[in-house]
């Protein structure tokens, strides 16, 4: 028995890819005055909260609930007078509350545990308490797993001080009944919630409104407490458990830790030092820091505690886990910079999405991560009162008795102390932080940067001075003399290393001349490397992963801000202690080493830091590589021991008999073997290796634990193309920019997982591994999932043997050239690929001439992978019925069509042709077809004459939001929130200027010629919440429509699926990592994500386990193929079916892997109007196609004897795997977890079944608004009403906006037709969609996303008349305000949280005041801003203009100058327009500041500053001109958009 | 890489070729090079597809799409649009031992799959590799390599053709010493004697590459026949293992009354003891068509050789009959690219025809009946039907006679060629050879081995008839199988 039902391991699923996330608040105040009503106001806040939290498949069971309070003295002593035992004075005991058995016998023998320890740790154990709790309301799971609950109370010895020495005490106590109980019988029976002099938690597996009813003690008007922490949790599964509630004992937190991984094994390798006198001899005993049963949030909490109780305060302690972004803001202090400088050496940051509140029962504080991904907004009222939580209107406050309404900001701490009595603000908070040791000072006298090394040896050579400084400089970096191998020999390494003469072309070229990863198209189809034939880099075995729903990705490029590089090498000292010596390590900016820089570590001279070099090559001789890294490992050791702190592991010594060894083998296993021994943090491990080259080979080395590299074979290979002449550049330059275009693509890779800096990837594993063995993971990567097992030692060495003879055997021409190399063109007796000339051709001719039976002989070609394996599912057989059942009784391919579904690719990446022959394809079978993310032109909504429709039924709701708008969305029959896409996941994409032709730009909402920038997340979805959110919008903007959400698959993704049906979706994706793309870095095609058949058969399992597989439909793609193919994703849990690249080979594409260069020469991937004109493909081929795999698919099913799809799904007992068990390398593959097959609960089937319960009745819009604006809907006419409105009325009048859409189309109705006008907090979503005709208007605040995807409408937030504080200095509106905006009107009165008009393509706003990233990725529209601005604005804008109001003429250095550019207002035209907008913003809300600015307008309009993309100004300028000349319109934009291409692509990098 | 518009910018071009009136009146190659530029622009029109079909080699309805040789197409095109010569000619060096040969006499099936052809005129891959190669023979990049080690392994090779050689200079650049054995009294076989000089230059091409493998250490001997002169058995016991590549030299005959008539040759015949005579041979068996109506029974290429080589000695008109029907210009349906298109080609001899006699040398839909003789036992004429061609009741097709479309054509010299019917027995026969359904020696495609232990085949004498590409092709992978045979106890 324990608290919680989490299923262990099993199949796929791993609990350890678990996430949560969910709403969360406090109330304190500020004077700490205690009283019950704060525990009152913070239950209400909670509730208030529900939606943010969840249900499982139980209503009643929710994902759990808590709050934590002040030790409640006047409550614990009344309680335990009764219970005969006194209480000694308020802080001279400690609380402890324990989930323990309901066995009387086992609780009595856990109750003696915690009395012996305690006694043995010198306090008293005063007595106990039974809680009293209230089970009825409670579900039935969460019933079944209820533990018992007491209070325990343990008496101060005399001789320890109050407070913090006492909680120390309390801390060792509990950490020492934990370790016991876990190594006993008890394990997982006892947990304790808090135990703590000063705070006390109750918590459970709950929802928000069952905890008061639970536990009685909540109710008792003598539980007082100056301050409450609440928090409501929505986590990804539906399994119960008690313990995962929080709040946990120092916080509360609603977000999640990408870096765990990194973290907890860094601080294992930490403890190896700990030293304090804090804790003396038992820091053991606290040991390990941190409890790996816990969620990530738990173990935050761990080390928090831990950091706290050693010795620094909460705030401190907190700026070192979550340090702002300092790297890269010249604008910071020096002091504080110095101080996160400092400590950055100490410590990597612990990196993810969060808004986290910690207390430690005296200050309470809040904090977000270094972007402000999650919201947190707080009041502060006239009695004193402090209010947080993740939204408004929490809790009922009459307006004018708010003094302040703020947010958190990123970066920004908020504390309260409350025996202090106030606020104490973040500037002098961290100011009395940072000053309290000298680390300026510290820094400066211990932290050498490489550059200053470099300067003092140019110093010391005898060349005069200058010249000594420019030649340091120039050598610095690149030495020449150093780059170049011998051609004759650099021939040999080259081979001995694998590499090919694509990898030079395609990979290195690239990055040295472009200065980025290298671009590619249309998904990868080659092998897995553990099914390849050709040597594999061990590099190829690992997957990235990447986030999705629960967290976001970021953009590095345009939030580089917030990213770093820096590393640093030496030994780190003990974190307890922090001293001036501590910082003695020597920075690098980025982990790349030029060989001269790899030459000065190498002879590094100075105290502190010695080098030692570690041959990492072996002979043929030498059987063994495991006997190779035990010895690695010995001489590491060694080293360690001779006080070396910088290990150089070189493969320098390959020659013709010795072989190297795979450096990413030698680095991880290096790394994990010093974690284990606890020496890990004495030394730094750098890598002198020929091998890697790539980004996602450093990528996987610094995720391994690699500090620094230096791959000279590729800095060599570059030299030498320079002097081929490959290279138009100097060889200095095509090292440095090769450099630049690595670093770049590692940030970008972890950048997809949400992670900003490189310290905090090192070795955060963020990868998974696929066809490595058991035996190889746990030794030398540990805890990397390797769900099918695979390859071992001896394999991993064959392969580097192969690769070697290849440069010292065989014919002379053969030796002396670099293979092909075939990963992304296809090469005879390359690696084989599913496309190939053969399948092409086959297909092509089989759905031309309408013939099967070519069509059968291409599905022979592919699912005969006897001899050449491509696919996972490739090795599966079906397990035939021994007598198969007529084909006339299987359904018939009509039904089975209507499951198939085209993939999403936008008209921009494909041509008009061939985006609708798919759509009317589809069509035409009664299948679905997918506009991509680009919008669709609403010409296609309506059917042709000849009734062909053009409508794409499903709609893409994608990162960018192009042409998202009402119409769009009412025209889908589904609709799909692309989370993530195989081809590169976690990243966005961009569509150059030169490829917006008019009628892109058109349909997109933009301007032609001027590049379009989709981001890498959606901003209006940073955790699970706030994709149920989404769902709901979408859902309220077309009830008939099936939400479909798509998903990646990776490792966990089936937990995330778990929560996204719990987010309601109707549909959900799980697509394959190979994919088709119109353009993607070649490192995300290959590298990120995984093959469908895992994260779907993962999925099921999950699903099902989690008693939610019938309530949702399961969708899978990725080079789905053949019937065997479909029949396949069938029995692994899969509905439906979507195929993209295959049917545009129906088309006719024959795989030239050009689409991102728009020279596609059969008219496929092209906007070229001479191109498109090369178009063949006909709807027939598509149907044709379509047909052949349905009836494929039927003649599969007739021989397994199944006669529908629907008994077929999820039955993997009729797969088996037995082929290719004596490939070299298969052989060691296990399918067990795949073909695993959980039961469904009685009576439920394992496909969708039953309709997702929306809850759009409880809506407003369908409670009263439809109703109240009947006549207008139906008539036209006017009307206006007030009404009331509260923070759970969520997405308010978008459903009564898409009734006006069905009925008016876009143009909807006449302006204020209808005038809603509310007076409260609005909830979440206020307006989204909102059609034209609609204004609405709240007087109060509102939530995130107000007027989201606006279309139309008109939106007005105003200040109450009763509020008392100033508009323009308080926070009105939440984050993410119209995001995606396409037309219509907001008017702000006050300012906007972060991300105000994100990617607003056309809308109209004034707004008094934002946070950071305002107007980002903007392409349309007009932004007045009459306040403040926060960092950031206007990154990736690429059209529309801004005005902004810069009274601190410190404007230029918030905004971010790559695209745009800045003028002063009255130097332009738009006085007038600026002037007009203000004046309609005072009409609307009455603003003070407008009404100042427009009176005084001499005075202001100096000082507002105009903002103007570049390129938007040139194309707009260029198509006046044109008309100028005469030209109509259309001629005129066709000319502009020519002229323009004639450039080049205007838009920076991705 | 490439240029990614070239294919839109730039028509396609091919080489010149010598004037008719010219290059009749001797017997030098007849085609000229491109300028360095021209050769750049063809080469920026590849578009470095995906999948280069041309580099292929696929066999789609017993038809070659694509390199058999799979030559790295993609990468030299690029190469020489960069004006990067000699890592071109690196590149192409790699998968094809003798360029120069199939520079000049390849059909070129990557054109006929070239991406490019779906809907624009193929890339110019051939002259591209003919440029390459040419190019790095003046330059003198192509210098005698000998193996730096000898592996002690001693290999024969029985016939000199194109597999042949390729196989030869495979083995001997792996370390092994071969010896190569040719009935013939000049070493190439079918590139010597089986291909006009105007088509593959003897002595500065054929010669040219001999002499290299020579220098190499590859041990040339003429005038011995394997299984008549010295026997298998002999030959094994002299060496560790044989790879028989005799071609496929049984000339399919007519069966007409009259074959017998003095002036009805193979072609074969007339095509060596030709090129013999230009060699400056004086040899006996020489056929003369000087003076003479000449008529060519097959249409394919060495109908064609036959033409043109009857036009430079002078004949008085050339006819070639073809029993197939006059392909279409253009791709039919059922022939989709990549296939091997089946479109009519003009080729240097119906060229010349043309521009000499004022008409397309070609009659297609014509069976010959009868060779007509004289009473002296010569030839006099040919008497032909026209036909067409009908489905019978299995299916299969079959000639049908025209009514009344009989015609008497005035012949002196009658060249009969209509392709190859499989090796000569002799060897089989002396070596104890198992054979396959069509005659050939016996033995897979990939390990080329043969029931003999230790002998393997390859070329014609394997696959019966077919391109010189498909030769180079087996003779690769037959040395690389030896190889391996080779080093089985290492």
């Amino acid at each position: 028995m324990s608290f919680s039902r989490i299923p262990a391991k099993q199949g796929l699923y791993d609990p350890e890819f678990e996430h949560d996330a969910c709403g969360m608040g406090f109330v304190s105040h500020i004077k700490g005055r205690k009283s019950h009503k704060i525990v009152e106001q913070a239950l209400e806040v909670l509730v208030n909260l529900s939606h943010r939290g969840a249900t499982g498949s139980e209503e009643n069971t929710g994902d759990g609930a808590g709050i934590l309070i002040q030790t409640p003295d006047k409550f614990l002593r009344a309680r335990t007078a009764e219970l005969n035992f006194e209480l000694p004075e308020e802080g001279d005991y400690g609380v402890g509350m324990v989930f323990l058995p309901h066995d009387k016998e086992k609780r009595a023998e856990l109750q003696a545990v915690i009395k012996e320890i305690t006694e043995s740790a010198g306090q008293e154990l005063l007595g106990w308490r039974e809680v009293p709790y209230n089970n009825e309301e409670i579900g039935q799971t969460a019933a079944e797993t209820m533990p018992y609950f007491m209070h325990f109370f343990i008496k101060k010895s005399a001789e320890i001080d109050l407070g913090i020495e006492f909680e120390r005490r309390l801390y060792l106590i509990r950490k020492k009944i934990e370790n016991k109980t876990k190594k006993s019988r008890y394990k997982g029976e006892l947990y304790i919630a808090s135990l703590s002099s000063r705070t006390l938690v109750y918590k459970g597996m709950l929802t928000p409104e069952q905890l008061e009813g639970f536990y009685p003690d909540l109710s008792d008007p003598d539980l007082e407490t100056g301050l409450a922490l609440v928090h409501s949790r929505f986590s990804t599964n539906t399994f119960p458990s008690w313990e995962r509630a929080h709040p946990n004992r120092y916080l509360i937190h609603n977000g999640e830790i990408n870096t765990m991984l990194g973290n907890q094994n860094w601080m294992r390798a930490r403890e190896g030092l700990f030293e304090t006198d804090l804790f003396g001899e038992e820091i053991s005993e606290v040991l390990p820091v941190i409890d790996l049963d816990g969620s990530d949030s738990a173990r935050f909490d761990n080390a928090l505690e831990f950091l706290t109780l050693s010795g620094r305060s909460l705030a401190h302690a907190v700026m070192m886990m979550i340090p702002e972004p300092w790297e890269n803001n010249g604008q910071m202090e020096k002091q504080k910079r110095d101080f996160y400088h400092y400590h950055s050496t100490l410590m990597e940051a612990w990196d993810g999405p969060a808004a986290m509140a910690f207390t430690d029962g005296r200050q309470v504080g809040a904090v977000l991560d270094r972007n402000g991904l999650r919201p947190s907004r707080y009041y502060i009222t006239d009695d004193e009162l402090l209010i947080l939580s993740s939204e408004v209107g929490v809790l009922d406050i009459p307006e004018e008795n708010i003094v302040s309404k703020q947010r958190l900001q990123p970066g920004r701490m908020l504390l309260l102390d409350t025996e202090e009595g106030r606020i104490i603000n973040d500037e002098e908070l961290k100011e009395g932080i940072a000053s309290q040791k000298p680390y300026g000072k510290w820094l400066e006298e211990n932290l050498l940067e490489l550059k200053d090394l470099m300067q003092a040896d140019a110093d010391k050579s005898e060349k005069p001075a200058e010249e000594a400084v420019n030649n340091a400089e120039y050598q610095a970096e690149f030495d020449l003399e150093n780059i170049e191998i011998e051609s004759k020999k650099l021939l040999k390494m080259q081979k001995s290393f694998g590499y090919t003469y694509e990898d030079l072309k395609k990979i290195l070229i690239p990055m040295a001349r472009d200065g980025v990863d290298p671009i590619g198209s249309m998904g990868n189809d080659a092998s897995l490397a553990v099914f390849s034939d050709q040597p594999q880099l061990l590099y190829n075995y690992f997957k990235q992963r990447f986030a999705q729903v629960t967290n976001p990705p970021i953009d590095s490029i345009r939030e580089k801000l917030i990213t770093a590089s820096k590393s640093y090498l030496g030994s780190e000292a003990n974190l307890l202690q922090p001293n001036a010596e501590s910082c003695r390590q020597l920075e690098l900016e980025h982990p790349f080493l030029s060989n001269q820089k790899l030459a000065e570590i190498r002879n590094l001279d100075r105290p502190g830091f010695q080098t030692a070099e570690l041959d990492i090559t072996f002979s043929k001789e030498e059987s063994d590589l495991e006997e190779v890294m035990a010895e690695l490992f010995t001489e590491a050791e060694a080293e360690i021991e001779a006080g070396k702190n910088i290990l150089i592991l070189s493969d320098k010594n390959i020659n013709g008999k010795r072989i190297a060894v795979p450096a990413l083998l030698a680095v991880s296993g290096l790394h994990h073997h010093l974690i284990r021994k606890g020496l890990r943090t004495k030394v730094s491990i750098v890598l002198e290796s020929g091998e890697p080259r790539e980004v996602h080979h450093f990528s996987v080395l610094i995720g391994y634990g690699m500090d620094a590299v230096n791959p000279y074979l590729a800095y060599a290979s570059l030299a030498e193309m320079v002097d081929q002449g490959h290279l138009e550049l100097d060889k200095n330059t095509a090292v440095k920019k090769y450099i630049k275009a690595a670093a770049k693509g590692v940030v970008k890779v972890m950048a997809k997982m949400g992670i900003s800096t490189v310290q905090s990837y090192r070795g955060a594993q963020i990868f998974e591994a696929i066809g490595i063995g058991e035996d190889v993971i746990d030794k030398y990567f540990t805890r990397t999932a390797s769900r099918i097992g695979g390859i071992g030692l001896a394999e991993i060495r064959q392969e580097s043997i192969m690769r070697h003879d290849s440069a010292f055997k065989g014919v002379k021409i053969e030796r002396d050239t670099l293979d092909p190399g075939s990963n992304f063109s296809w090469r005879k007796d390359g690696e084989e690929h599913l496309y190939n000339p053969e399948t092409i051709y086959l297909l092509q001719r089989a759905v031309r001439e309408d013939n099967y039976q070519l069509y059968k002989e291409y599905a022979e070609k592919i699912n005969d992978q006897s001899d050449k394996m491509l696919t996972l599912r490739g090795l599966l057989d079906l397990e035939y019925a021994a007598e198969p059942i007529p084909l006339k009784e299987v359904e018939p391919a009509e039904n089975i069509m209507r499951r198939f579904k085209t993939g999403a690719m936008s008209y921009g990446s494909i041509s008009q042709e061939a985006h609708e022959a798919l759509a009317v394809a589809m069509n035409r079978i009664g299948g679905k077809s997918n506009t991509g993310e680009g919008g669709e032109n609403p010409e296609r909504y309506t059917p042709d004459q000849n009734g062909d429709l053009r409508n794409s039924a499903i709609k893409q709701v994608a990162s960018g939001r192009f042409g998202v708008d009402s119409q769009y969305l009412v025209s889908a029959q589904e609709i799909q929130i692309k989370m993530a896409q195989g081809a590169k996941p976690g990243e966005g994409g961009q569509l150059p200027g030169k490829k917006v032709y008019p009628w892109i730009a058109e349909t997109r909402g933009t301007t032609p010629g001027v590049g379009l920038i989709s981001p890498p997340p959606h901003h209006d979805i940073y955790s699970i919440e706030d994709l149920a959110q989404l769902i709901h919008d979408l859902k309220n903007a077309n009830r008939e429509a099936r939400i479909n959400v798509k998903l990646v698959s990776e490792v966990g993704v089936g937990t995330v699926a778990a929560g996204v049906a719990k987010g309601k979706a109707d549909v959900i994706l799980i697509s394959g990592y190979d994919g088709g793309t119109g353009a993607s870095p070649r490192t995300s095609i290959r590298h990120a994500g995984l093959p469908w058949e895992l994260g779907l058969a993962e999925t099921h399992q999950t699903l099902v386990l989690n008693d939610l597989r019938d309530r949702v439909t399961l969708e899978t793609d990725g080079k789905i193929m053949t019937g065997k193919d479909l029949a396949a994703a069938a029995m692994l849990g899969a509905e439906e079916y979507g195929f993209a690249t295959t049917p545009l080979v129906a088309l006719g594409c024959v795989m030239m892997r050009v689409c991102n260069k728009n020279t596609c020469p059969v008219g496929v991937a092209t906007q070229d109007p001479e191109l498109r004109k090369k178009f063949k493909g006909k709807a027939e081929h598509v149907v044709n196609f379509m047909r052949f795999m349905a009836e494929n698919m039927r003649e599969e099913m007739a021989a397994l004897g199944f006669r529908t799809v629907d008994e077929m799904v999820g039955r993997v007992d009729r797969l088996k795997r037995e082929r290719a068990l004596d490939h070299w390398k298969a052989k060691g593959l296990d399918y067990s977890a795949i073909l695993h097959r959980p039961q469904p609960k009685e009576g439920k089937k394992v496909y969708c079944q039953q309709k997702q319960d929306h809850g759009l009745e409880k809506s407003y819009d369908l409670r009263e608004l439809l109703e109240l604006t009947e006549s207008a809907l139906e008539n036209g006419e006017k009307l206006a009403r007030d009404l009331p409105i509260k923070n759970t009325d969520r997405v308010v009048g978008t459903i009564l906006g898409s009734e006006i859409t069905k009925r008016y189309g876009a143009e909807g109705l006449p302006e204020d037709t209808i005038s809603l006008n509310f007076k409260g907090s609005a909830g979440q979503s206020f307006a989204a969609f909102l059609s034209k005709g609609v204004s609405m208007s709240i007087k109060g605040d509102a939530n995130d996303y107000l007027a989201k995807g606006l279309s139309g409408g008109k939106v007005i937030v105003q200040k109450p008349e009763e509020s008392a504080f100033k508009a323009d200095q308080n926070i009105i509106i939440g984050n993410v305000a119209l995001f995606g905006a396409t037309s219509g009107k907001a008017y702000i009165e006050g300012t906007a949280g972060e991300r105000f008009a994100v990617r607003n393509s056309g809308a109209d706003a004034v707004v008094e005041g934002l946070g950071d990233h305002g107007c980002e990725y903007m392409t349309g529209g007009k932004v007045v801003v009459i306040g403040d601005v926060g960092r950031n604005f206007a990154a990736g804008m690429t059209g529309g203009t801004a005005y902004v109001l810069d009274l601190d003429g410190d404007f230029a250095e918030k905004a971010n100058l790559e695209m745009v550019e800045l003028e002063n207002l009255s130097d332009t035209e738009d006085t007038a327009v600026v002037k007009k907008m203000l004046e309609e913003h005072l009409s609307y809300t009455g603003s003070d500041k407008a009404a100042e600015i427009l009176i005084r307008w001499e005075d202001y309009e100096p000082k507002f500053v105009r903002v103007m993309p570049r390129d938007y100004r040139r194309m707009i300028t260029a198509i006046e001109d044109f008309k100028e000349q005469g030209l109509a319109l259309e001629d005129a934009l066709m000319r502009a958009f020519e002229e323009n291409a004639q450039d080049k692509a205007r838009v920076s990098g991705n | 890489m490439g240029k990614a518009t070239g294919f839109i910018e730039y028509e396609r071009a091919v080489p010149t070729e010598r004037p008719v009136k010219d290059r009749i009146k001797d017997w030098k190659e007849f085609k000229n090079k491109f300028s360095e530029e021209a050769a750049r622009i063809q080469g920026a029109r590849c578009m470095e597809c995906g999948i280069p079909f041309c580099h292929s080699g696929l066999e789609i309805g017993g038809m070659v799409s694509g390199c058999p040789v799979n030559n790295l197409i993609p990468e030299w095109n690029d190469l020489i649009y960069h004006g990067k010569w000699k890592e071109a000619v690196q590149r192409l060096l790699k998968t094809n031992n003798f360029p120069e040969f199939t520079g000049r006499v390849c059909p070129a099936p990557c054109e006929g799959s070239c991406t490019l052809g779906l809907n624009e005129p193929a890339v110019t891959i051939k002259a591209n590799e003919y440029q390459i190669i040419e190019r790095a023979f003046e330059e003198g990049w192509i210098r005698p390599q000998p193996p730096e080690q000898r592996s002690g392994r001693s290999a024969a090779v029985v016939g000199s053709g194109p597999a042949g050689l390729a196989a030869a200079d495979q083995l001997n650049k792996l370390g092994h010493q071969v010896k190569v054995y040719e009935r013939q009294d000049r070493i190439g076989g079918l590139l010597m004697y089986g291909i006009p000089n105007m088509k593959l230059d003897k002595e500065e091409v054929v010669e040219r590459r001999l002499k290299i493998m020579e220098a190499e250490g590859v041990e040339f001997i003429t005038g011995v026949e394997v299984g008549k002169d010295l026997s298998l058995k002999e030959l094994k016991a002299e060496h560790d293992a044989v790879i028989l590549a005799g071609g496929a030299a049984k000339p399919r005959d007519l069966d007409v009354p009259g074959r017998d008539a003095e002036g009805v040759h193979f072609a074969v015949d007339f095509l060596r003891e030709n090129t013999k005579r230009v060699l400056g041979d004086d040899n006996p068996d020489y056929i003369s068509a000087e003076g003479k109506d000449v008529i060519v029974i097959g249409g394919g290429d060495t109908g064609t050789d036959c033409a043109a080589t009857s036009i430079r000695q002078g004949c008085k008109s050339v006819t070639q009959f073809e029993i197939l029907p006059e392909p279409p210009k253009e791709r039919q349906e059922d022939n989709p690219w990549p296939e091997w298109p089946k479109t009519l080609k003009v080729d240097y001899g119906q060229e010349e025809a043309e521009e000499l006699y004022g008409s397309d040398p070609r009659e297609f839909l014509i069976m010959t009946k009868e060779l007509i003789k004289d009473e002296a036992g010569h030839l006099s004429g040919v008497r032909a039907v026209k036909i067409h061609w009908e489905r019978d009741d299995e299916g299969n097709f079959k000639p049908v006679e025209e009514t009344a479309s009989e015609q008497i054509w005035p012949a002196d010299l009658v060249l009969i060629a209509m392709g190859f019917l499989g090796p000569e027995e002799t060897l089989i026969e002396d070596g104890d050879l198992a054979q396959d359904g069509r005659s050939n020696v016996k033995a897979d495609y990939g390990d080329f081995r043969t029931n003999v232990e230790g002998v393997f085949a390859a070329g014609d004498m394997r696959r019966g008839q077919s391109l010189v590409v498909n030769a180079i092709d087996e003779g690769r992978k037959a040395a690389k199988s030896v190889d391996e045979y080779l080093n089985k106890d290492n």
